[in-house]
């Protein structure tokens, strides 16, 4: 029914040659520092795993939406998240390093910690590692199931051409929404904010999301710049659907500072002592300055980068949005997770060296070889589909 | 007399027709011409060769503008005029000012914006335009396309654009011209009768939210016994000379049921005179140990060995079973607990005339039980 000529042609080699490499080194240091500092490797490798849970989670998110909202513009990419979700299935492969290396990290952990802290035997029933294991399996394995019915059933329309299965899709993107929110809730209170475990703040679920899809549009907007610029993608996408692209990064990029700010005042406020000591060890030894830097760089540059109509339509300047919003959020789980690793090692301050960028190297490696071999040799189009030619017609 | 003519109109019956036609019209030139159909149709700002609109860089200028100056008047009130610690907080609490200024700057960015649409481009309050009761307007705005050329334009030559219109397909032809009131009329926002009933609805509007604020929330209904004509605490009684609403009692009255005690600087005398005449019942006795761990214990002890539990914080009170104490009269007890002695400060003001009496039984049966003789368990 469609009248749409996709001819299938492989991806630029690029990927793959610039991803191996790069996933080589990542590996590499990743070895090289679980032997050196086993201590510093885990937060790093930590670092990376919510990092990749971002981008994969974000992008099954993403075509849950699409589905759900009757999204027409995102139709002729929607394919190139779908395989963008596969990094959501590798994720266990980097969570058991962090498991290993739990008693280190995660101070709950321990009996003796128990014994003495009347808090956390408080938050017992719930801070226990059988339990924690449990809802890490849980929520992995019925995002992965629903990722695994929207893939599986989006291919089968390849062939089948049969309209019916973006229904079905539909139907199982509602709950999927649903256990979604629980789920990735679960995700960052478990593995972020128990770092500090007698902290709380029933906003953070939300703060890491607002990253989370922010991340995962980013990197898929690479993808499209890129895949479109060798021309992989039928007739080539259009102005239009960069702008929205660019304007979804956009209304994103607010919504983070209105959530990160929501979370910083209503704390300032009240001034209450087990809220606010979150916040001193990133306001002392030079973590200062990247407190306040993280309001620029996640906040203020992109917004202003991208206030801009014709920023939004400009595949360059829209690309190098795209890279900074990335490092924005890597920024944000560093900030994060980093002043744990000083508490924990009685270092002082922001620490950078050749463990931290290999961590970033393992991050760009990882994202570009499991998409190039999640997306070889297959359809980047999902060409059947029903609101395809509407969607390649999008205006705006 | 001729009327005026306002544009040339054509109407469209397809959305690819008036894309078309909107596309070769802003080709040949033509500036002063706009495009309406019954629902956004997309893609026509591109067919119109329409420049992206400034209108964002105007709204975000007034937006900022108010923001400034509403962060200067946060500045002057919290720290100029007015300073005062909130919650601990500084006097330019920054993350508080914030969802302020967001507000502001979304309010005014977009009311002002509206506000200077409707006044400058809508020539405010004039409501008419040629366009009204038209039959091109009608159509347009239920399922048709139109395109309108006005007569102003650089380029307008009627013969032309009709030809041109029928060659782009336009079903339907309309020349629009002015009504006579419109032509005549000029901006009326200065017309004395406008601006006189803006200030009447202003001052309207300022003088019933003063009267609400002011007055009608501050109505109490009775309020008599907030008024009434009394001396409260600290004010100046303006009846008596001397200032105080309180009179002097008459020298030598005393207060009804209290009966100065008449051995005050006399000790001899209250020993030898004083007895207890207060009967020793078992009532009596339960008085007495209530005064007595009330007032008495915190020095003496629980038993009167002289074990405070103040220990150390204040000077010790001795033991009641000390000889001394022991071989007392009841008057000498009675008028220690009553003036005093030592660091030891009169009672007389906490503790009644028969508590003491009471206490004095109690303090008695104390020193008993502290040097108990063979008969008294029987």
């Amino acid at each position: 029914m469609s009248e749409i000529k996709y001819e299938r042609k492989d991806l630029p080699k690029g990927i793959l040659n610039i991803g191996l490499p790069l996933l080589l080194i990542g590996l590499v240091s990743l070895v090289l520092g679980y032997s050196i500092d086993p201590l510093r490797a885990s937060f790093n490798n930590l670092i990376v795993l919510m990092f990749i849970i971002s981008v994969g989670l974000g992008a099954i998110f993403m075509v849950a939406l699409e589905y759900l909202a009757g999204a027409v513009w995102s139709v002729p990419f929607r394919r190139i998240a779908e395989y963008q979700g596969v990094l959501f299935l590798i994720t266990p492969l980097l969570a058991i390093p962090v498991i290993l290396s739990m008693h280190d990290m995660y101070h709950w952990t321990h009996e003796s910690a128990l014994a003495e802290d009347a808090i956390l035997r408080g938050k017992e029933p719930y801070l226990n590692e059988p339990f924690f294991y449990l809802r890490s399996i849980i929520v992995f394995v019925v995002m992965a199931l629903f990722y695994i019915i929207f893939r599986r059933n989006s291919a089968k329309q390849d062939i089948t051409g049969n309209q019916k299965l973006t229904k079905i899709n539909i139907v199982f993107s509602a709950p999927f929404m649903f256990l979604f929110a629980i789920g990735i809730t679960i995700l960052a209170i478990d593995y972020i904010m128990s770092l500090e475990p007698h902290w709380f703040s029933t906003i953070f679920g939300v703060y890491y999301f607002a990253g989370t899809f922010l991340s995962a549009l980013a990197v898929l907007t690479l993808l499209v710049l890129k895949l479109n610029s060798k021309g992989v993608l039928v007739n080539g996408l259009r102005k239009d659907h960069y702008y929205s692209l660019g304007a979804l990064m956009f209304a994103f990029t607010a919504f983070w500072g209105y959530i990160a700010f929501s979370q910083y005042m209503l704390i300032w406020y009240a001034n209450v002592p087990e809220e606010t000591f979150w916040f001193l060890p990133r306001m002392a030894d030079g973590w200062e300055f990247l407190s306040i830097g993280l309001i620029f760089i996640h906040f203020i540059i992109p917004f202003g980068l991208l206030i801009n109509r014709s920023s939004k339509m400009n595949p360059g300047r829209l690309k190098f949005v795209a890279y900074w919003i990335l490092f924005a959020h890597l920024y944000d789980l560093y900030w994060l997770i980093i002043p744990t690793y000083n508490h924990a090692s009685d270092s002082h301050g922001p620490i950078l060296n050749w463990m931290e960028l290999g961590s970033v190297a393992l991050i760009a490696g990882l994202v570009m070889v499991v998409f190039y071999f999640a997306a070889n040799k297959k359809n980047l189009i999902a060409i059947k589909d029903p609101k395809l030619e509407r969607g390649m017609n999008f205006h705006l | 007399m001729s009327k005026k003519l306002f544009s040339l109109a054509a109407i469209f019956d397809k959305p690819n027709d008036i894309m078309h036609a909107a596309d070769s019209i802003a080709s040949d030139g033509y500036t002063k011409y706009d495009v309406n159909t019954p629902y956004p149709v997309h893609g026509m700002d591109g067919a119109m060769k329409l420049k992206p609109s400034r209108l964002g860089y105007f709204t975000i200028s007034i937006g900022l503008t108010f923001m400034s100056l509403m962060l200067y008047f946060m500045y002057w009130v919290n720290n100029i005029d007015y300073p005062q610690v909130i919650g601990g907080k500084p006097f330019f609490p920054l993350p508080a000012l914030v969802p302020i200024l967001f507000e502001v700057t979304v309010l005014t960015g977009a009311v002002l914006t509206v506000v200077i649409m409707i006044v400058f481009f809508f020539k405010f309050p004039n409501n008419s335009h040629p366009l009204h009761d038209s039959d091109y307007i009608k159509d347009v705005s239920s399922d048709k396309y139109g395109l309108y050329i006005e007569s102003d334009d650089p380029k307008f030559d009627l013969d032309k654009i009709k030809t041109r219109f029928k060659e782009l397909g336009a079903s339907r032809i309309d020349e629009i011209y002015w009504d006579e009131e419109e032509v005549k009329t000029v901006n009326r926002i200065m017309e004395p009768k406008f601006v006189i009933g803006l200030i009447l609805i202003a001052g309207f509007t300022s003088f019933s939210a003063y009267m609400h604020l002011n007055k009608l929330l501050y109505i109490t209904p009775f309020d008599w016994m907030m008024t009434q004509h009394k001396v409260s605490a600290q004010q100046k009684s303006d009846f008596f000379e001397d200032g105080f609403a309180m009179r002097e009692p008459v020298m030598g009255s005393v207060a009804r049921g209290f009966i100065p005690y008449a051995f005050k600087d006399d000790i001899q005398g209250a020993e030898q005179n004083l007895l207890n005449s207060l009967p020793a019942t078992e009532e009596n006795l339960k008085l007495g140990k209530k005064k007595y761990l009330t007032f008495c214990s915190p020095c003496h002890g629980d038993f009167g060995k002289g074990d405070s539990r103040l220990k150390g914080q204040f000077p010790n009170g001795p033991t009641i079973h000390s000889d001394k104490v022991v071989n007392w009269s009841d008057g000498m007890l009675y008028h220690v607990i009553t003036v005093g002695q030592n660091s030891m400060p009169g009672y007389e003001k906490q503790i009644n005339n028969k508590e003491r009496w009471a206490i004095v039984h109690y303090i008695r049966t104390l020193q008993r039980a502290f040097n108990a003789e063979d008969g008294d368990l029987q």
